[in-house]
């Protein structure tokens, strides 16, 4: 029954959500509105990246700064594999070769997380942060000096195959990995170890292994997301996956709050729009992220939402129709709100 | 052997600049136990600083041709040196006080988050660009200026090796600097607060040592280290532009870890190491995955040795 249960609860949104996108989509192209259809795959690319960011940075207390290198694996990956059989193809088939190229992308990011993971993450967490952020960037190094990848010009002429479905199919597959996650066994070891890793450890928590499987699937979303990009510029190039678009994925990770779900949608989707509503300020872009992050850090270290979903804030839990859930308590993740002060440093 | 000299003299003039820098890592995480993200941006500040300053003494286009170092023009690269020393040890405090010391007692990852905003802030604001004004520089390269005459008198041209008066300055100075830092640290009073505050900075505040002042001045000086290195670096490759502290910095904590963190001699150790490693293996085998080496260097090291050269293994207890 609860395993029924379970199935259900991660099949459930794909069968809402696909008619919806895809009635959405036959909107948007009857209307021909381009201009929101981009705004719209960028809100759903980027609740990729926040929401996979988060179940390493927020779940499992690591941080990982180079979100953008395993993009860079799966984008690549994606449009090598698009190049060479979406191509050629049509309607129902070049659909199907796209959707396997993305699971191509994954299928590598995740193995370069693995690779990145496996050494950095069996010591302090703070290593991983170097450690990603050296490998975004020799990502790009390789990526501009081999040939069969286009150097610095990278690869062009990929199909326009990205659309509000895929993305959106995307989005959702994303957060419902987050969320079933969040709830089993493996998502409460993730919690003890970012709340406290010497006891989790003391526990019986692998924790090594469990933060290295976390990583390796934050990689893969992360390659998806990388290959939805490059098929809606259709062009993969190494400008579109450099540190800076790291950055940008852990500013909104942190703003929507550390381990929250609905926290790094929200970010997710304000921080796009406001993007493009901002357009003019392009030049400040990035000094204002940076005074943001380190505002949040004095401020309100715990971002938006903290650890809690939208659902557990008191003003949701005071609407009428959330009432039997209030009473039911936070399903979601563990109660606490501050962080365990226990690794203050320098008295280990 | 032509080569193999020149990739020494590159290997050693890249090693020095590397364990400057490593040597702030290694002491803020030392005193902290956090990585300055920061602290590579504070090296690119300081040569911006050293570029600056040259500009206002008008020494760009002043250098006559020919001739030797003049004593004069020596001087006057020093205090230039000197005071950008001066501005970063003040960056790097300010840095400390207003970002990370209200920050102490949170969780590390509150630090180390507020360290990459403070490392962007920097890049990013450098390369900010007001019309009509020097300052900020913007994101195009700047040539930095030379600081004194004769900087290419080449002194191994017999053997077609290019070495030259700034290789050798640069040296003679990251050594001189690297010397008063092994002083302070062991010989001094300060020094000894230092590692006292290294070693378990609640007891060190117990027995009266200020633990917020050696932490102030722990910045203060692996930042005037980083602005030296800066400069020492643009004297040798005249060409700098804000994100140059973010390969070279995480390049510096690489050079710091080999070494073994928290260890002041492990870092020059490191540093040189890898200075000398990138040039080899970049002259003879892949010269365009240079920036790769490091960190195949900081993975083998991870899984080999965790703690580094002259690191001691610590085992984090509750």
């Amino acid at each position: 029954m609860a395993f029924a249960r379970g199935v259900l609860r991660s099949v459930l949104p794909f069968l809402v959500g696909i008619p919806l996108l895809l009635a959405l989509q036959t909107f948007l192209d009857s209307q021909g509105i381009d201009y929101w259809t981009i705004i719209l795959i960028s809100i759903g690319i980027n609740v990729i990246l926040a929401v996979s960011l988060n179940v390493v940075n927020g779940f499992t207390g690591q941080f990982s700064l180079g979100h953008a290198g395993f993009m860079a694996v799966g984008g690549y990956t994606t449009a090598k594999v698009a190049l060479a059989f979406a191509n050629g193809a049509h309607g129902l088939t070049q659909q199907a070769a796209f959707g396997g190229a993305l699971l191509c992308g994954m299928a590598a990011a995740a193995l370069a997380g693995l690779v990145v993971g496996l050494p950095s993450l069996r010591l302090r967490g703070d290593y991983l942060a170097i450690v990603t952020l050296g490998f975004g960037m020799i990502i790009v190094s390789i990526v501009e000096n081999v040939d069969a990848l286009g150097k610095a010009i990278g690869l062009s002429g990929l199909p326009g195959l990205t659309n509000v479905t895929w993305t959106g199919v995307g989005a959702i597959a994303t957060v419902v990995m987050a969320r079933r996650l969040a709830v089993s066994t493996q998502g409460r070891a993730l919690f003890a170890i970012r709340e406290d890793e010497v006891a989790a450890e003391a526990m019986g928590v692998d924790t090594t292994g469990y933060k290295v499987r976390a990583f390796v699937i934050s990689a893969a979303f992360a390659g998806l997301a990388g290959g939805l990009i490059v098929h809606l510029l259709q062009l993969a190039t190494p400008r579109s996956f450099n540190f800076i678009r790291s950055f940008e994925v852990v500013v909104m990770v942190v703003l929507g709050g550390l381990g929250s779900i609905t926290g790094s949608v929200l970010a997710a989707i304000i921080l796009t729009v406001a993007l493009e509503a901002l357009r003019e300020f392009q030049q400040y872009r990035m000094v204002v992220y940076a005074l943001l992050l380190i505002a949040l850090m004095l401020t309100r270290p715990q971002g938006l939402f903290g650890t809690r979903e939208l659902w557990d804030l008191p003003l949701v839990r005071r609407l009428p129709w959330m009432r039997n859930r209030a009473a039911a308590g936070p399903a979601g993740a563990p109660p606490t709100e501050v962080r365990g002060e226990t690794d203050s440093g320098g008295e280990t | 052997m032509t080569e193999f000299l020149q990739h020494l003299v590159n290997g050693v003039s890249l090693g020095t600049i590397y364990a400057l820098i490593a040597l702030g890592y290694t002491m803020v995480y030392g005193v902290l136990k956090l990585i300055n993200f920061a602290h590579g941006d504070v090296y690119m500040v300081g040569a911006f600083m050293g570029y600056y300053l040259a500009g206002f003494w008008r020494l760009g286009g002043a250098a006559s041709a020919g001739g030797g170092a003049t004593p004069g023009s020596v001087v006057r690269a020093f205090l230039i040196t000197a005071a950008s020393m001066v501005v970063c040890g003040f960056l790097g405090y300010v840095i400390e006080r207003f970002a990370y010391r209200p920050l102490r007692d949170r969780p590390r990852l509150t630090a180390l988050i507020t360290a990459i905003g403070v490392s962007f802030l920097l890049e990013f604001g450098f390369q900010l660009n007001f019309r009509g004004s020097n300052f900020p520089p913007g994101p195009t390269p700047r040539i930095f200026p030379t600081l004194f005459e004769g900087h290419d008198t080449g002194w191994l041209s017999a053997l077609g090796v290019n070495l030259y008066t700034t290789d050798l300055l640069t040296l003679g100075v990251a050594i001189l600097l690297m010397v008063l830092l092994q002083w302070i640290v062991y010989r001094t009073k300060f020094g000894t607060a230092m590692r006292a505050v290294s070693f378990d900075h609640q007891v060190a505040g117990l027995m009266g040592i200020p633990v917020n002042r050696i932490i102030s001045w722990t910045f203060v000086l692996g930042s005037a280290l980083a602005a030296a290195a800066g400069i020492l670096f643009a004297v040798t490759r005249p060409r700098i532009d804000p994100l140059m502290g973010l390969m070279f910095g995480l390049k510096a904590f690489v050079a710091a870890v080999l070494g073994g963190i928290g260890s002041v001699p492990g870092a020059m150790v490191g540093g040189m190491v890898l200075g000398l490693s990138e040039e080899f293996v970049a002259g003879y085998l892949l010269s365009s995955y240079r920036d790769a080496i490091a960190f195949g260097i900081l993975i083998l090291v991870l899984v080999l040795r965790p703690s580094g050269l002259f690191g001691r293994t610590t085992v984090e207890k509750v």
